[in-house]
């Protein structure tokens, strides 16, 4: 047995993950605490939190009122005093109340003051449609905080980041955004109890291929998994690359993936006019022109508020046969 | 194949007439004539329209007794084959299937076919665009980057590619695969110019056949006594339109020969020998304007001399004319060149791709043969053979020609 070895590598599923990775985070060090709405005795509107409350006490698991300016501008104060606060925000569509402290605040902060002070804040939020929330707690706009310098975005895709992600994100001691998409809590995965703190830093190929990379990132990885597979069946292999990071890009990965395949698909669960997946699309086209056997495709939802309505949701954002209709598209066009 | 039916269809069921393919070669045509109106009824062997291709215009046919909808495209536009060029609704009780002449698409390397279109959605992205495109010397070519990169480290000229990608545009499999075959090298004069002219066709076919098929040419001298008396005696109570040419009988001959060595009657596609369906037996026909054009005579094995007599007139007067059917151009499994008339002694021919029997008819002379011991003076025909080396043995072509030569020696047996 190796000295590190804690067990068998366990069937989590996504919030048990995240769960895991918050209790050890609180466990092992005495500056690490929680806040958010409902993250205490409720035990989080995902109920990543539940428990935690009971077993760390209300000053290190704190709720808060729904004024999410003011809590994460606490959590910026905390972390500049020398904490390690994990704010949970609900959705991202309730972050655009905290975007003045995020954008201006918690990323220029080591900017403006000359490199004298660091905001090691992590902020953990769901993104992304499928639970039938409608317009107002089920958009995608990771993307809008990938544009923004200072900022380390992360979204992790699988139970295996979610469990390890955290610990590096805590030890950064810039500020790091984690998305966890909705719909992935219940998703189970394997999850390596040796792995410890992950890179942030690349992109993963999760599944190999020699006809298309498809580029996705939290929610589109394992609807890309899927189409991968029946895309088999058609004999067009696909790779899928999943982002991880959404800023940094690892440009060299996709780079490296895109040389092999000379075709893109890219995903993104967001809109498609300005969406992330038109700068991952243009810079790949800058990088790999010389390699590109068609033009770089992109997949994204439709230009709506998500909507209620169960199948006018199913239809506002990529799903699998889409997926798989735009890859076919891409290696063997229509006409 | 005209459309995709092949199953009886639906009265009243609608489907698209597709621009067929009138030879291996054509890619493009344009619609020059249509000779029917909207609502019309057809039926099958009608004839639809008149297209132009780099051979000549053509008469284009329906397969199936229908009502014409709507034309597709307008008159004059270049379009490709399979482009849908008029919707019709099938007949009640039309269960006309596809012809089954194949034209085997030749020397195309093999490219992944059209996507069975997997769950299509309405988020289907957009079609994809035109690739951007470079004017060279006139030409636009539409390439992928890595088709461009890949011809460059070749060596290759990209006008001199065809294209497979969306609306023609050489994508890498375009690239490698010439590595593989020359033969997807494009029609260069076809792309400089859109519709090249028909010697640039002939140029391309021919080249073609020559870097491709390693020939092999027999020769058999033919005694032709019998068949000119046969042919005196059965040509003398005849007006001068009924009578009978040799080049009827020639095609007869080749057409019983051929069901009889089978080997020689069919396609090379795709690295095997695909026989014939039936003895579909073509005649070069050379063209007052230059060039020629090989429409040919089906099932000419089961046909008499007479019926072979009278379609060869029709096909000399459709060539000459112009006005060919769509029918006569496509399916031929065995070719015939004669250029007797000319003055050649005998022809070592080139075979036309797909095909894999080439049968040369050179000048009849009267020549000294020895007949039973004796020396005697006879008119003698020289008949030669080329023949695919891939698909068949010199002893296969030999046994051929002895059984052309016995035919021949024998008319009473066409």
């Amino acid at each position: 047995m190796s000295a590190a070895g804690e067990g068998d590598i366990r069937s989590m599923t996504y919030r048990e993950a995240m769960h895991e990775a918050l209790h050890e985070a609180l466990a092992n060090d005495d500056r690490v605490f929680i806040m958010g709405e409902d993250v205490a005795d409720y035990g989080g509107t995902y109920a990543v939190t539940k428990g935690l409350y009971e077993e760390f006490g209300r000053d290190r698991v704190r709720n808060t009122p729904l004024s999410e300016s003011g809590f994460v501008g606490a959590g910026i104060g905390a972390a500049l005093g020398g904490l390690r606060p994990i704010v949970e925000i609900m959705t991202v569509n309730f972050s655009l109340l905290a975007l003045d402290q995020l954008v201006n605040t918690a990323a220029t902060f080591l900017h403006m003051s000359g490199g004298q002070f660091n905001v090691p804040l992590v902020v953990r939020m769901t993104t992304g449609a499928g639970r039938q929330l409608a317009a107002q707690h089920s958009h995608s706009l990771e993307g809008w905080f990938a544009h923004v310098p200072g900022l380390k975005v992360i979204a992790p895709a699988t139970a295996e980041d979610a469990r390890w992600m955290l610990p590096t994100a805590l030890a950064d001691p810039n500020p790091v955004i984690i998305f966890e998409h909705s719909g992935l809590y219940n998703d189970r995965g394997p999850v390596d109890p040796d792995t410890g703190p992950v890179d942030l830093d690349h992109a993963a190929v999760r599944r190999s291929g020699s006809d298309l990379t498809i580029v996705a990132s939290a929610g589109m990885v394992p609807k890309a998994l899927a189409a991968a597979e029946q895309l088999d069946k058609s004999a067009i292999s696909a790779e899928v690359v999943d982002l991880r990071s959404l800023r940094p890009l690892d440009i060299p990965t996709l780079a490296a993936s895109l040389e092999r395949t000379n075709r893109a698909l890219v995903l993104d669960e967001g809109w498609r006019t300005g969406g992330l997946n038109a700068e991952i699309a243009a810079t790949l086209t800058d990088v790999c022109f010389w390699s590109l056997d068609a033009p770089i495709a992109r997949l994204a939802g439709a230009e709506v508020p998500i909507p209620y309505a169960k199948h006018l949701e199913i239809a506002a954002i990529p799903q699998v046969d889409d997926i798989i209709a735009a890859a076919a598209n891409l290696v063997r066009p229509i006409g | 194949m005209n459309t995709p039916a092949t199953t009886p269809a639906k009265a009243g069921a609608p489907f698209d007439y597709l621009l067929p393919s009138l030879g291996a070669d054509m890619d493009v045509g344009k619609i020059i004539e249509w000779r029917v109106d909207l609502g019309d009824t057809v039926h099958r062997g009608d004839v639809v329209a008149v297209v132009e291709t780099e051979k000549s215009d053509i008469d284009i046919e329906i397969w199936h007794d229908a009502v014409v909808d709507e034309f597709l495209v307008p008159i004059g536009e270049e379009i490709e084959v399979d482009t849908p060029i008029a919707r019709m609704r099938h007949l009640d009780g039309d269960t006309a299937p596809e012809p089954t002449i194949p034209e085997p698409t030749i020397t195309e390397p093999t490219t992944p076919s059209a996507p069975a279109p997997v769950g299509q959605r309405s988020s289907r992205p957009e079609t994809p665009p035109t690739l951007p495109a470079v004017r060279r010397e006139g030409v636009r070519v539409s390439a992928s980057p890595l088709a461009r990169r890949l011809a460059a480290e070749r060596g290759l000229d990209l006008a001199d590619v065809r294209g497979s990608g969306p609306a023609g545009a050489i994508v890498e499999a375009d690239i490698l695969s010439i590595g593989a075959s020359p033969g997807n090298l494009a029609p260069t004069t076809e792309r400089r110019r859109g519709l090249g002219t028909m010697r640039s066709l002939i140029a391309d076919r021919m080249a073609r056949s020559n870097r491709e098929i390693p020939h092999y040419h027999l020769a058999r001298d033919v005694d032709l006594a019998a068949l000119d008396s046969w042919l005196t005696t059965r040509n003398a109570d005849r007006p001068i339109a009924k009578r009978i040419l040799p080049a009827a009988l020639y095609i007869r001959a080749v057409a019983l020969a051929a069901a009889r060595h089978p080997e020689l009657n069919g396609y090379w596609v795709d690295g095997d020998f695909e026989p014939g369906t039936a003895v579909n037996v073509a005649m070069a026909i050379s063209l007052r304007k230059g060039g020629l054009v090989t429409p040919h005579v089906s099932a000419a094995d089961e046909r008499s001399v007479d019926d072979i007599m009278s379609t060869l007139t029709e096909l000399v007067a459709g060539a000459r004319s112009g006005a060919l059917r769509s029918s006569w151009m496509t399916g031929a499994t065995i070719t015939i060149t004669n250029l007797g008339d000319t003055g050649a002694d005998l022809v070592h021919g080139v075979i036309s791709p797909p095909q894999v029997a080439l049968v040369g008819f050179g000048r009849v002379s009267q020549r000294p043969w020895v007949v039973d011991g004796v020396l005697e003076v006879r008119p003698i025909l020289t008949t030669t053979l080329a023949a695919d080396h891939r698909a068949t043995d010199g002893t296969v072509g030999s046994r051929f020609l002895t059984t052309l030569a016995t035919l021949l020696e024998n008319p009473e047996t066409l």
